[in-house]
């Protein structure tokens, strides 16, 4: 059984997960779906800035950063 | 390049065309016709360097039209004669449907909608090969516009090194155009790649662009309708039909940059397919993007091996350091205070060599000119307005080979990603950093140092605020004040109470701008909250040549652009300061000059005794004259509004004078109180703040107490009194209205800010 989707900041540095939903604004979600954030792609924690904001990813072989408040509003799978 | 004989006559064959034909560039240009190929392609690729080695560094900068987007272009090189082609660096994209401005241009000029820029000729794309699924997203929608098109394979040496082999045929195949791998910073693969585009500019080739999105019939059939729509509406450009409508009903965005470009009609039917969309549950903003990333992903699988499993890369590891929530931090920190230095320390060698250079050249011409109006206005208008551009000149110089540094190396995102949560609190970005440390030197660079900041809201806000940063030319103000006006006394026992003023006047600065910055963005610049998503590129070595050539042709802008107006607004305040004359004062002073000469030549006085009497009656004509000019009386004129704040109409003199420059009040303030023109030898503070304390207004009390000190120091934290960075903000901002607004707010805000410290000193019974 698949596990329930959590937010992406709940990830430990490090982990990978995939995507399994993005509740953003329909133009900010559709951002981040042409930087190759797609459902289903895999993506890895890398690390939290100091002070824990924002966070950096890794999707499709490049690095993004991405601001907290953001972050946990994408929903990954643990794989 | 003609479309027009394409035409179609009945709009239905507008497809037809498109499928059929290869209308596009088609035919070869007449001799000695200028071409524009056009780069393009994702930020951080190397596009740069790719362009630096087709045009052999010289650039021409400037801007695009309308917007403060730069815009970089210079001559191909090599290119046989006859054949003048012209290659023209696009802002990086990750997508034709554009988010920010700097996209919002790549996408006007390959839909042939930026004004300033010619149809182009041939477009090439420079692809990242270490980092490719992602860059074909964006190369695929180029291709798909139907340009004759190249693809520059750049990086492969970097791709190789992370254990990524690309197989370039398999390539070509695959997008249907011609691809050159290339290294642009060895220069590997650039004369392959110029032959390429020269001989794609001399022989056409009859591509015929493949569809990279491969979408449901009926959505497929709504974006050939509006196709054939567009083309009626431009049938020069029928061609690129099919790309602009697929992109038209697939973004918000993109529909409301065309509302100028299209008529009504079209607009209305966009609107009428996407509801047609929505009503057959067709998700028009997803789909596109995501059969795109199919059809990059299953061409990425095809032509890239990977050799060993991805590991961890060079730059992985320099992150763990260089973005460790510690170490980064003190990294970041030490390169910060490392720039300051260099700029302001080291910067301020070079500064006041220009200026004492100058300064000598006004002495050297007026020795040898007759005294005279035509003679002050070369000496003190032209020549002083000159030195004051000038002088920004080092400064200004070592800021922009630092931004290089910093964006080339790819460190300039990792500043962001460090600052960022600090300054997210008063809603700003982490980029807004560099620029707010710069103004603690100057609030120019400051100024173009916001240029990095890509969302045009946060760029404004930083520009706005960044001038009540305590730059430099404040400290000769704040020295004068302190000295003037501070008792020499401990505060507490131990902190030296003067220092205590200055440091206190330094974070009253900070304190301000950064509430500024959030008042703006929650009133005047409200918005919807921008998504910051930035990549943080690989570590990249940075070229020295490259960096320094650049570095000049942005200063070469800075003078041109920002030095003509600081030049011309010191013309009119040395203007407004020197006229108009009285005659009658001049005659009496001349009187006294000539009694002086006279009891000289009898014997009557020694030439000390001589040489003393005249530099006084010099110097109360030149405050004579000072009181007497436009600017005086300006002074006087303001005396009612600065009264409440305990300011005299001398102190009214200062601050009219010291619009042109803050540390102008120090000069000012000598010559209206008889201390004469200071002279290069330097202005005696001590001596100033001497006489200031013994000022007495006509009622009998001290001018400048120490309540009146601070009030002024506290105008001086917060007033724009500075020409130069009016000019700048003019120019960065190609309007007058937010140099308007700032000037006005800064000046609202320091009579404000004194009145209140007024009020309250006097409450404290200081006074």
């Amino acid at each position: 059984m698949t596990p329930e989707p959590t937010p992406l900041t709940s990830l430990r540095e490090g982990a990978i997960a995939t995507v399994a939903e993005i509740k953003l604004p329909a133009e900010q979600r559709r951002r981040l779906f042409e930087l190759g954030l797609l459902l289903g792609t895999p993506v890895e924690l890398v690390r939290f800035a100091p002070f824990g904001d924002p966070v950096e990813i890794k999707v499709r072989g490049y690095n993004l950063s991405l601001r907290r408040h953001e972050a946990e509003q994408i929903l990954v799978r643990p794989a | 390049m003609n479309h027009t004989e394409h035409a179609p006559a009945d709009l239905n064959q507008a497809r037809d065309i498109q499928r059929d034909t290869q209308p596009r560039a088609g035919e070869p240009a007449a001799p000695s016709t200028l071409q524009y190929v056009v780069l393009t392609g994702n930020p951080n690729t190397g596009k740069t360097s790719v362009f630096n080695a087709l045009t052999g560094l010289r650039a021409k900068v400037g801007n695009y039209a309308g917007v403060t987007v730069e815009r970089i272009e210079g001559r191909l090189v090599g290119a046989p004669a006859g054949l003048d082609v012209r290659v023209l660096d696009l802002p990086g994209a990750y997508s034709l449907r554009a988010t920010s401005v700097a996209e919002q241009v790549a996408c006007d000029v390959l839909l042939q909608r930026q004004p300033d820029v010619p149809p182009p000729a041939l477009v090439v794309i420079v692809l990242d090969a270490s980092n490719l699924e992602r860059n074909l997203y964006y190369a695929t929608q180029v291709i798909e516009l139907g340009y004759p098109t190249l693809v520059a394979l750049n990086m492969v040496d970097v791709a190789e090194a992370n254990g990524i082999h690309v197989d370039t045929s398999k390539l070509a195949d695959a997008l249907g155009v011609p691809v050159i791998p290339t290294i642009a910073t060895g220069r590997k693969g650039i004369p392959e790649l110029r032959q390429a585009i020269i001989s794609a500019l001399q022989r056409p080739a009859c591509t015929r662009p493949k569809s990279f999105c491969a979408l449901p019939g009926p959505f497929q059939a709504e974006v050939d309708d509006l196709a054939r729509l567009l083309a009626t509406v431009r049938p020069s450009h029928a061609w690129l039909a099919p790309a602009e409508a697929l992109l038209l009903l697939s973004s918000v965005r993109a529909l409301e940059s065309s509302m100028k470009h299209l008529p009504k009609h079209v607009i209305d039917a966009v609107h009428a397919a996407r509801a047609r969309l929505e009503a057959a549950n067709i998700d028009w903003r997803t789909l596109p993007i995501e059969a795109r990333y199919a059809t990059a992903q299953a061409i990425h699988q095809a032509v890239a091996t990977e050799h060993w499993p991805r590991g961890e890369t060079v730059t992985d590891k320099l992150d763990r350091v260089l973005t460790h929530r510690l170490w980064g931090t003190v990294i970041f920190l030490s390169a910060m205070a490392l720039m300051f230095q260099a700029m302001f320390v080291f910067g301020r060698v070079p500064s006041q060599a220009l200026q004492a250079g100058f300064s000598l050249l006004g002495r050297a011409i007026e020795s040898v000119l007759p005294p005279g109006d035509l003679t002050d206005l070369l000496v003190n208008g032209v020549i002083g307005g000159v030195g004051a551009v000038v002088v920004f000149l080092p400064q200004i110089l070592l800021l922009f080979l630092f931004i290089e540094f910093l964006e080339d190396t790819g460190y300039m995102a990792r500043v962001a990603f460090l600052m960022d949560r600090v300054l997210s609190k008063v809603g700003l970005a982490g980029k807004s950093f560099i620029p707010l440390l710069c103004s603690f030197g100057c609030a120019i660079p400051g100024i173009m140092a916001a240029r990095a900041i890509e969302s045009p809201r946060d760029r404004l806000v930083t520009c706005l605020v960044v001038p009540l940063m305590g730059c430099s030319a404040r400290l000769p103000v704040y020295t004068l004040l302190i000295s003037a006006c501070i008792p020499e006394t401990k505060a507490f026992g131990v902190l030296n109470l003067r220092g205590l003023t200055m440091l206190g006047m330094y974070i009253l600065g900070i304190a301000a701008a950064l509430s500024m910055a959030w008042l703006f963005k929650n009133t005047l610049l409200k918005g919807e909250p921008s998504m910051l998503v930035m990549e943080l590129p690989p570590y990249r070595k940075p070229l020295l040549g490259a960096m320094l050539i650049r570095m000049w042709d942005r200063a070469k802008l800075f003078l041109y652009r920002a030095g003509t107006v600081i030049l011309g607004v010191n013309i009119i305040l040395w203007f407004l300061l020197s006229y108009p004359r009285d005659a009658q004062l001049e005659r009496a002073s001349e009187a006294k000059l000539a009694e002086v000469r006279a009891q000289l030549a009898t014997g009557g006085l020694t030439s000390t005794e001589a040489e003393t009497a005249m530099a006084a009656i010099q110097a109360e004509r030149e405050a004579a004259r000072l009181t007497h000019s436009f600017a005086g009386r300006l002074g006087r004129l303001i005396e009612p509004v600065i009264a409440p704040l305990g300011f005299d109409w001398k102190i009214g003199i200062g601050i009219v004078a010291s619009f042109g420059a803050r540390e102008l009040f120090v000069s000012t303030m000598a010559i209206i109180h008889n201390m004469g023109q200071p002279d290069d030898t330097g202005l005696n503070l001590h001596d100033l703040a001497q006489k200031l304390r013994t000022e007495r207004r006509p009622d009998g009390t001290p001018a400048f107490t120490t309540l009146t000190g601070v009030t002024l120091m506290v105008f001086y934290v917060f007033a724009l009194q500075c020409a130069s960075t009016v000019a700048v903000m003019w120019r960065e901002t190609n309007s007058l209205k937010w140099p308007l607004i700032q000037w006005i707010y800064m000046g609202a805000l320091a009579w404000i800010m004194a009145f209140l410290t007024r009020q309250l000193g006097l409450l404290l019974g200081l006074g």
